[in-house]
């Protein structure tokens, strides 16, 4: 898998489907639960398309801001767990 | 002696001391059962530590904590020193701490609590967000969990109780909310789990699931002290850790054979979208007596939907259940029968929104509305509605709900010209729209809320859905709210939007798009659009959007357009 080509899947979704802005600039170190950019009710969802889409099952206690608050650290996770 | 609260808690626990009432459940650890006399054990270890900390008989505590165990032991180890719980949300990140911090001087100030009982996980948090000038600063006590035998004084402190004192102040929802502590007796509050209880045929037989937050009287009094004071089981789980995981709640009802559960009615779509087949393996919906939809108003949709996804595991629609609340009657007005669905009233929309007048119909056109019952008062409960005048209105007239109980609030806390506004004749004002019909409660919405354009009445949640589904735009991050125009003789809609671009080009297709929208989809164009920055809009502690609050935001942005 080309791993650039996944992580601006990921940015997609979240821009698209969870921040509903195609056009929001998401930076890969940009808070997005601590900040309340994303609200807990679309923590599932997130949870969710991530396992549908890359095959990594995210538990859910770990979808919190400690493990999951940037681009990034959601990336990193996945690429990991593949 | 008196009866009260904490008395009846330790009266079950001695009659029953080795059975479980408690199972605390959650997301990353086991889950953790309780029989009744370790419940009271640690019951006592709070009390003792609030005592140690200074709390006395007649004392406001404030409890401002995340750890389960430690909060529900709290609340009673509060009320075992005869002084009064108070349970308020902590700060979460979609709190605004500014607000939130407002909102805590302008508590402290009116209620004056004796301590502010906290926790490990959220003592930080606490003493941030405390004011940090302040004449009526509490003593903050930090609480954890610990059992402990008899205290020495507490038949001393709990003699002094009256069943008509005030047992626990219920904070509504909403950071303006603060200002009113709903007081209830311990009196008003056994009579209306009596009556409410009586409705629903609520034994100790009941298992009860929830994951409702304790500051809310959904939480607090159907999800809390109906099974602990009624020698029923209580499964009880976080908000945060349901939010994430959805199936905690089908899981706790299968294990436990849960058979009632209270939820707001945003919740039956949240469950029927968001748990996994996997996730439901093995689950047994087939205990449940009732889902109680309550809180905000009850969708035919959402039932439907619920019902379906969870029709596979042993879930029918007539175990859905409506039910009409609020603190200021302890909680329950009304509530549907229990076993057979919901009835729907068809009536026709255009008589509804304009005459005012809920007219029966069969069209299966858009110019109709479904209006979920709500059921009949309960027992002990009278509602009717009244217009403007205050006169009572007819069968299916819309005008404002009015109750009188034999289980009504105290007062609300330190103010009692909030509390006589509050009433007109022995009846209390409810603020919210609605008609009866066959005996039935049915209810439109927010009295203070409504807008009325060119004679139409306009409910905002109805324009606030129509602007969630506009691209650009966060469902949930809308408010609108009414502003007259005095030259065309009524009220115009404003809406404000929290947006994530501040690019003029994208704004501009945002407000075209919120404009057609809400044009196409309801009766009324919208006069002013604001885009405002994720952040601005002022919300309640459960998160909904203030339309009122937000209101005087934009007032102090542009007084041009609210002449005085």
């Amino acid at each position: 898998m080309n791993s650039d080509t996944s992580k601006e899947q990921l940015r997609a979704y979240l821009t698209t489907e969870v921040l509903h802005d195609p056009s929001y600039p998401l930076g890969d170190g940009d808070a997005l639960i601590s900040s309340g950019l994303i609200d807990s009710f679309s923590l599932v969802d997130v949870a969710l398309w991530v396992e549908d889409t890359f095959g990594v099952h995210i538990d859910n206690s770990e979808l919190n801001s400690e493990q999951f608050d940037t681009l990034d650290q959601l990336f990193a996770y996945i690429t990991q767990h593949q | 002696m008196t009866e009260t609260l904490i008395r009846r808690v330790i009266a079950l626990s001695e009659q029953e001391p080795d059975a479980a009432c408690l199972h605390l459940r959650y997301v990353d650890r086991p889950e953790r059962s309780l029989t009744r006399a370790e419940f009271v054990a640690y019951i006592r270890g709070a009390a003792r530590q609030l005592h140690e900390m200074g709390a006395r008989p007649g004392d406001l505590v404030i409890i401002v904590q995340r750890d389960l165990l430690t909060l529900v032991t709290t609340f009673f180890g509060t009320s075992l020193l005869g002084a009064i719980p108070s349970i308020l949300p902590f700060a979460t990140e979609k709190l605004d701490p500014t607000r939130y911090r407002t909102a805590m001087a302008m508590l402290l100030n009116l209620a004056r609590p004796a301590l502010l009982a906290t926790d490990t996980e959220v003592v930080e948090d606490v003493r941030t967000l405390l004011p940090e000038v302040e004449e009526h600063l509490p003593v903050v006590a930090v609480i954890e969990p610990q059992p402990s035998g008899r205290l020495e004084v507490e038949d001393h402190l709990q003699a002094g109780v009256k069943i008509e004192d005030v047992a626990l102040l219920q904070h509504s929802s909403g950071t303006t909310g603060l200002q009113k502590g709903v007081a209830l007796s311990h009196r008003a509050i056994f009579a209306q789990l009596d009556s409410y209880g009586h409705s629903i045929g609520f034994s100790p037989n009941d298992v009860v699931v929830s994951w409702l937050p304790l500051y809310h009287d959904m939480g607090l009094i159907a999800g809390f002290l109906m099974p602990l004071l009624g020698g029923a089981n209580l499964v009880l789980m976080s908000p945060f850790d349901w939010v994430r995981a959805p199936h905690l709640l089908m899981q706790a009802i299968s294990e436990h054979q849960g058979t009632l559960c209270w939820l707001p009615n945003f919740a039956y779509n949240f469950c029927s979208q968001k748990i996994r087949d996997r996730d439901l393996e093995k689950v047994d919906l087939s205990s449940m007596r009732a889902f109680v939809n309550c809180s905000e108003p009850a969708y035919a949709a959402s039932h439907r939907l619920f019902a379906d996804r969870f029709a596979p595991y042993g879930l029918d629609l007539g175990k859905l259940t409506v039910c009409y609340a609020m603190a200021e009657t302890v909680f329950a007005v009304s509530q549907t029968s229990l076993g057979m669905p919901v009835q729907a009233d068809i009536v026709d929309r255009s008589s509804l929104r304009i005459n005012n007048l809920a007219v029966p119909t069969t069209d299966s056109a858009d110019a109709v509305e479904r209006i979920l019952s709500t059921g009949q008062p309960i027992e002990g409960m009278q509602a009717q509605i009244l217009d403007t005048d205050r006169n009572t209105l007819p069968e299916r007239h819309v005008g404002e709900i009015a109750v009188k109980s034999s289980y009504m609030l105290n007062g609300y806390f330190h103010r009692p010209e909030a509390t006589e506004a509050a009433f007109y004749q022995g009846w209390y004002l409810t603020g919210d729209l609605g008609y009866i019909a066959n005996g039935e409660v049915f209810v439109l919405g927010r009295k203070k809320d409504l807008l009325i354009v060119g004679g139409r009445n306009v409910y905002p949640q109805d324009i606030e859905t129509l602007a969630g589904g506009v691209q650009g735009v966060h469902p949930g991050r809308v408010a609108v709210f009414g502003i007259a125009n005095a030259q065309a003789g009524t009220e115009e809609a404003a809406l404000v939007a929290e947006v994530d671009t501040e690019d003029d080009e994208v704004h501009n297709q945002i407000r075209a798009a919120l404009r057609k929208v809400i044009a196409n989809g309801s009766d009324i164009a919208v006069r002013h659009i604001w885009l405002m920055p994720p952040g601005w809009l002022v919300k309640t502690s459960s998160g909904k959007v203030a339309r009122s609050a937000n209101r005087e935001k934009i007032l102090e942005m542009h007084p041009e357009l609210f002449p005085s």
